[in-house]
C-alpha cells in the first residue's frame, strides 16, 4: 500500500530562522497521527507544508503518490485531495454555513448547485449541524464554526485531513464535541495528521505520535509508548510539564 | 496649619464655564443680527425674483449633468481603481511598479492640471483622439482616473484588512488565487470601504465642478458654472447660493449615510 503522505528530508526557513531542519515522517492510509511538541518547534510549519501554504526550501512532500513539492504540479489540483482546519476556523463570514460548504465545490470541482448542496448537507449532518445551514458564522459558537469548518474540508472528498491546532482557540467547555467529530471521523477511517496539545485524544485516538522540538522529530511512535513511555528527555520533560500543568519541578 | 482658601467646588467652575460660553454665543448672535446689513444680505444673496429664473434650469440641466458627470467619473474610478489595488498587491513586481507610480501621479496632481492635459493637451498631441459622449467621456475618463488613484489605496487597505486565514482557507480548499480574491478576499474587502468610497463620492461631486476648465455649452454646465454665469448676468449672487444649496442637498444626505454605516460597522466590530 503507498503511504498517503511522505515527507521527506524537509527544510523550512523564514529569514535566517530555521522552522524544519530536515523532517522524515510517513503517514499511511486511514492513520491518526498527531504532531505534539512545545510552541515554535515548527509543528504547524510542517503541517502548513503539506499542502504548501508555506513552500519548503528543501525536501519533498508526497501525497497520494503525487509529489507537491516538484515544480511542475499543479497545486490548486493538488491541494483538492488535502483538507486542512485551521486553529481560527477561518470560515467564510459573508456566506452562510451552506455557502461555506459549496462554494470551493461549485467553483473548483464544478459541482452543480443540487450536487453541491447534497455533498454539503450530508457533511453537516455527519458533525451534527443540518438545521444551522442558514446561519452567518458569526452566530454560532467557536465549536460549532470549527464543525463547520471541518464539513466544509470534507466536502471536497479530500484523502487526508490536516488539523492546525484544531481546539486551541476555543473555550474548554466547547473543546470537547470538535475532538468528538474528529474521533468520529478517525473511527470512519479517515487519514489524519493533527498538530494538538490534546494529548488525552493523541493516546486514545492516534495510532501514530510524532514530538517534534526545535526544528527536528525527536521521537516519533505508536501513541502509547510515546506518550505513556517516552525515551528521551525532552520528551519526558515536555509531557510532565503538559500533563501536570500545576507541578513545579 | 492653615487651611487654603477654600476653592470653587468643580462643579460649580464648570456651570460658571458653560454660562460663560453661552453668553459669549448670545453676543456674537446679537451683534450680527443688529450690526448686519440685512437688507444687503437678502437682496445680494436671496433675492426672489433672480431665484426663480434659474428654475427649472439649474434642476434639468445643472444640478442633471453634475449627478452624470459625478456618477460617470465614479465608476470609472471604481473599476481602474479595483485594478490599480489588485495590481498594487500583486506578486509580480512590475505590476507593483505601475500601479505605485499611477496612484503617486494622480494622486499628487491637481484634479485641475489632469483636466486640462485631458482637455487640451491630448488632442493637441493625438489630434485623432476621441473620446465617446464628448464632454461627458472627457469627464468621466479624467475625473475617473484621479478618482481611481484615492479608491486605489482605499480598496488596498480593505482588502488588506481581510484577515490572511481567509486566502488560506480559501486556496487550501484548491481555489486558484484569483478565485480566491474574486470570490472570497474582495467581496469581504468591500464592505469594508463602502464608508470611504461614499466619502470619495462625497468629494468627488465638488470636483466635478472643475468641469468649467474644459468649457462647457448651455447644454453641458454643471451647478457651479452655471450658478456663476447667472450670478455674473445678475449682478446678484443669489444663484450661487441657490447652487451651493444643491451640492447640500446631495452631500448632506451622503454624509449622514456615511455616519450610519461607519456606526454599524462600528457595533458589527
Amino acid at each position: 500500500m503507498t503511504p498517503a503522505v511522505v515527507i521527506s528530508g524537509l527544510h523550512k526557513r523564514f529569514g535566517d530562522l530555521e522552522v524544519l531542519k530536515g523532517i522524515d515522517a510517513e503517514v499511511q492510509p486511514g492513520e491518526v497521527v498527531c504532531v505534539i511538541g512545545p510552541s515554535g518547534s515548527g509543528k504547524s510549519t510542517l503541517l502548513r507544508c503539506v499542502n504548501l501554504l508555506e513552500v519548503p526550501e528543501e525536501g519533498t512532500v508526497v501525497v497520494n503518490g503525487v509529489e507537491l513539492t516538484h515544480r511542475d504540479v499543479d497545486i490548486d489540483a493538488a491541494r483538492r485531495s488535502v483538507g486542512m482546519v485551521f486553529q481560527q476556523f477561518n470560515l467564510f463570514p459573508h456566506l452562510t454555513v451552506l455557502e461555506n460548504l459549496t462554494i470551493a465545490q461549485r467553483t473548483v470541482l464544478g459541482r452543480g448547485k443540487a450536487a453541491a448542496d447534497g455533498v454539503a448537507r450530508e457533511n453537516l449532518e455527519r458533525v451534527g449541524l443540518a438545521e444551522r445551514e442558514g446561519s452567518y458564522p458569526a452566530k454560532l459558537s467557536g465549536g460549532q464554526q470549527q464543525r463547520v469548518a471541518i464539513a466544509r474540508a470534507l466536502s471536497m472528498d479530500p484523502q487526508v485531513m490536516l488539523f492546525d491546532e484544531p481546539t486551541s482557540a476555543l473555550d474548554p467547555e466547547l473543546v470537547g464535541e470538535v475532538l468528538a467529530v474528529m474521533r468520529s471521523l478517525a473511527d470512519d477511517g479517515m487519514t489524519m495528521l493533527v498538530v494538538t496539545h490534546e494529548m488525552q485524544f493523541a493516546r486514545e485516538v492516534a495510532d501514530k505520535v510524532l514530538f517534534m522540538d526545535g526544528g527536528h522529530v525527536v521521537e516519533q511512535g505508536p501513541a502509547a509508548q510515546v506518550v505513556g513511555d517516552p525515551q528521551h528527555e525532552r520528551t519526558k520533560l515536555f509531557l510532565s510539564r503538559v500533563l501536570n500543568p500545576n507541578h513545579l519541578e | 496649619m492653615t487651611q487654603p482658601r477654600a476653592r470653587m467646588s468643580p462643579r460649580k467652575r464648570k456651570l460658571y464655564v458653560q454660562v460663560a460660553a453661552y453668553a459669549v454665543f448670545v453676543l456674537a448672535v446679537l451683534g450680527l443680527v443688529l450690526f448686519a446689513d440685512w437688507g444687503a444680505v437678502g437682496e445680494y444673496f436671496l433675492d426672489l425674483d433672480v431665484a426663480a429664473n434659474a428654475f427649472p434650469k439649474i434642476i434639468t440641466v445643472a444640478l442633471k449633468n453634475t449627478v452624470i458627470y459625478t456618477l460617470s467619473a465614479y465608476v470609472v474610478g471604481f473599476v481602474i481603481g479595483l485594478v490599480v489595488a489588485l495590481m498594487r498587491l500583486s506578486s509580480i513586481a512590475v505590476y507593483r511598479a505601475v500601479a505605485l507610480v499611477y496612484i503617486e501621479v494622480f494622486r499628487g496632481l491637481p484634479a485641475l492640471v489632469v483636466f486640462l492635459i485631458f482637455g487640451f493637451g491630448l488632442p493637441v498631441a493625438f489630434p485623432g483622439l476621441v473620446f465617446p459622449f464628448e464632454q461627458y467621456g472627457t469627464v468621466a475618463v479624467a475625473l475617473g482616473l484621479v478618482a481611481a488613484a484615492y479608491m486605489a489605496e482605499t480598496f488596498r487597505a480593505g482588502i488588506q484588512a481581510v484577515p490572511k486565514g481567509q486566502m488560506e482557507a480559501a486556496r487550501s480548499l484548491g481555489m486558484p488565487y484569483t478565485r480566491a480574491m474574486r470570490s472570497i478576499v474582495v467581496p469581504q474587502a468591500l464592505r469594508v470601504v463602502i464608508p470611504p468610497l461614499t466619502n470619495e463620492l462625497i468629494l468627488l461631486f465638488k470636483d466635478s465642478s472643475l468641469v468649467f476648465v474644459l468649457g462647457v455649452t448651455a447644454f453641458t454646465t454643471e451647478l457651479s458654472k452655471f450658478g456663476g454665469d447667472l450670478a455674473a448676468t445678475y449682478a446678484d449672487s443669489t444663484p450661487l447660493v441657490l447652487a451651493g444649496a444643491m451640492y447640500l442637498v446631495i452631500t448632506v444626505p451622503l454624509g449622514y449615510l456615511v455616519r450610519r454605516l461607519e456606526a454599524k460597522q462600528g457595533r458589527a466590530r
